[in-house]
């Protein structure tokens, strides 16, 4: 890790990987983030509407249920699951190969520091991004709860839109973006420690990759678990 | 000049080099040859640092690299340049790019500057035109000619070649022999070449070291090859039964 944060040796070239790694970390994640967050606040929606069948809970809290669910749990951490398959994976696969294929040995051997020039950047670029894909997808997931719940017939629009501003506590999203920069964190250095410690062929890549996503997805459940500790008790 | 003064490696229980000394010479193509496993790839992993050394000595020019500090061992590597089997070019950048890398990590060059160099390097190992090309997108011996190209950009003191022509046609692998030794002579440089193909041994020969079993076994040069009575050397050089009877009707 020492290593990783080094001095970088020329400033301008990590800027380039941090500009690429943005692209290639989170640009191309935008269409799944956003197909799954508009379903999934959709969901949220109808099956809040209809387990609220006492009279007593107003409609409006299918708007509030949906509001909390996104900010405090779907965006921050299954959408960061979802990420650290597709992210983790990509990046596992992508160090793993270059070490198979001797291109690591071949950036030590013209002495640049391999660990920092491959694995800087990508810390770097999701700490950067993951805050606006999570921002983007509790978005687009209250916007989804908005179209399908009232599309469904499970509130009205008015219902629906005073009952995503009742209640509403800013801490939660000061609570929600800690865990995102954490777990971009560990998707990100923990898929790069998978990758660059490959030894083997093919099949040790593929390896490389699956311990890479079942190890970032556990230390995801964990982290979340103490961070909920930390802040909500 | 590098020298390497009784280099010893071992890996768990085996030891696959054992007491490795040599006088790599500038301007000359020094090889390294040998069976499969012999140790040969080794002893160059170790020269460049990739693998640390039990005991030895390691001079690049008078210098031992293994008591430099992080710094001098940086500036060391920055005069390297290596030609690896597969040739190591990365994936994600077109052949100007993989050119050019060295040039932006360590030089002040500006980008017209670059460009030129880029182009004369491809231009030396007959690439001109190809720039924008993916390594995907090259046959294998493009892939080993610009990874040369690549090697010689950051005008290197120390040149190292693991296995250059493996997988080669020997039409291609002459022309990447003619190359490093055109190359080595051009410039001066230290190079290393790791080989197992008896034709660059009768091509590019100048200096060569057989390692057998992790030792240095025999030293000499292309035209005393023949002429050793070194019974694993005879057994090496002539496992071919082409080259058996070429020798044959030449001492007749």
């Amino acid at each position: 890790m020492y290593r990783v944060f080094a001095r970088p040796q020329k400033f301008s070239i990590y800027f380039r990987q941090i500009i690429f790694e943005i692209d290639n970390i989170g640009i191309s994640s935008l269409t799944i983030v956003a197909i799954i967050s508009v379903f999934m606040g959709g969901v949220i929606a109808i099956q809040s509407a209809f387990s609220f069948t006492s009279p007593l809970v107003p409609l409006y809290a299918v708007g509030l249920t949906v509001r909390d669910s996104i900010i405090l749990e779907f965006s921050p951490t299954i959408v960061c699951l979802i990420l650290a398959g597709k992210v983790g994976s990509n990046i596992a696969s992508e160090i793993g190969a270059m070490r198979i294929s001797e291109q690591i040995d071949a950036l030590e051997i013209m002495g640049i520091n391999s660990a920092s020039y491959l694995i800087f950047p990508k810390i770097v670029a999701a700490l950067l991004i993951f805050p606006f894909l999570i921002a983007l997808s509790m978005f687009l997931g209250i916007a989804g709860g908005y179209v399908l719940g009232v599309l469904s017939g499970s509130c009205t629009a008015y219902e629906y839109v005073f009952g995503i501003q009742a209640f509403f506590e800013p801490w939660k999203l000061y609570y929600s973006f800690t865990k995102v920069l954490v777990f971009a964190f560990l998707i990100t250095s923990v898929s790069s420690y998978c990758g660059y410690h490959t030894e083997g062929g093919a099949l040790e890549v593929g390896k490389s990759s699956t311990t890479a996503v079942v190890y970032s997805s556990i230390l995801i459940l964990l982290f979340g678990l103490i961070l909920t500790n930390l802040f909500l008790t | 000049m590098i020298e390497i003064r009784d280099i010893n490696k071992t890996f768990g229980d085996r030891q696959v080099v054992k007491n490795v000394s040599f006088v790599f010479k500038p301007g000359q193509t020094n090889l390294i040859i040998g069976e499969i496993g012999c140790g040969k790839t080794t002893i160059v992993k170790l020269m460049v640092g990739l693998h640390q050394i039990d005991s030895g000595e390691i001079l690049f020019d008078g210098a031992n690299f293994n008591s430099l500090g992080s710094g001098e061992k940086q500036e060391i590597r920055t005069q390297i340049g290596m030609l690896f089997q597969g040739g190591a070019l990365f994936d994600s950048q077109t052949l100007e790019e993989n050119v050019r890398f060295p040039l932006d990590m360590f030089t002040k060059l500006n980008r017209a500057e670059k460009t030129d160099r880029v182009n004369f390097c491809l231009q030396r190992v007959k690439l001109e035109g190809k720039n924008k090309l993916f390594p995907a997108e090259l046959s294998g011996g493009m892939k080993k000619r610009a990874a040369l190209a690549r090697a010689i950009s950051n005008n290197p003191k120390y040149l190292f070649c693991d296995e250059p022509n493996s997988g080669l046609d020997p039409k291609t692998s002459i022309i990447i022999d003619d190359l490093i030794q055109d190359i080595t002579r051009e410039y001066n440089i230290t190079t290393v070449v790791v080989t197992h193909d008896m034709n660059s041994v009768i091509e590019i020969g100048d200096n060569i070291m057989f390692v057998h079993k992790g030792e240095n076994w025999w030293t000499g040069d292309k035209s005393e090859i023949f002429k050793a009575t070194n019974p694993e050397l005879i057994d090496f050089v002539f496992a071919s039964e082409f080259i058996k009877k070429v020798f044959k009707e030449h001492n007749s």
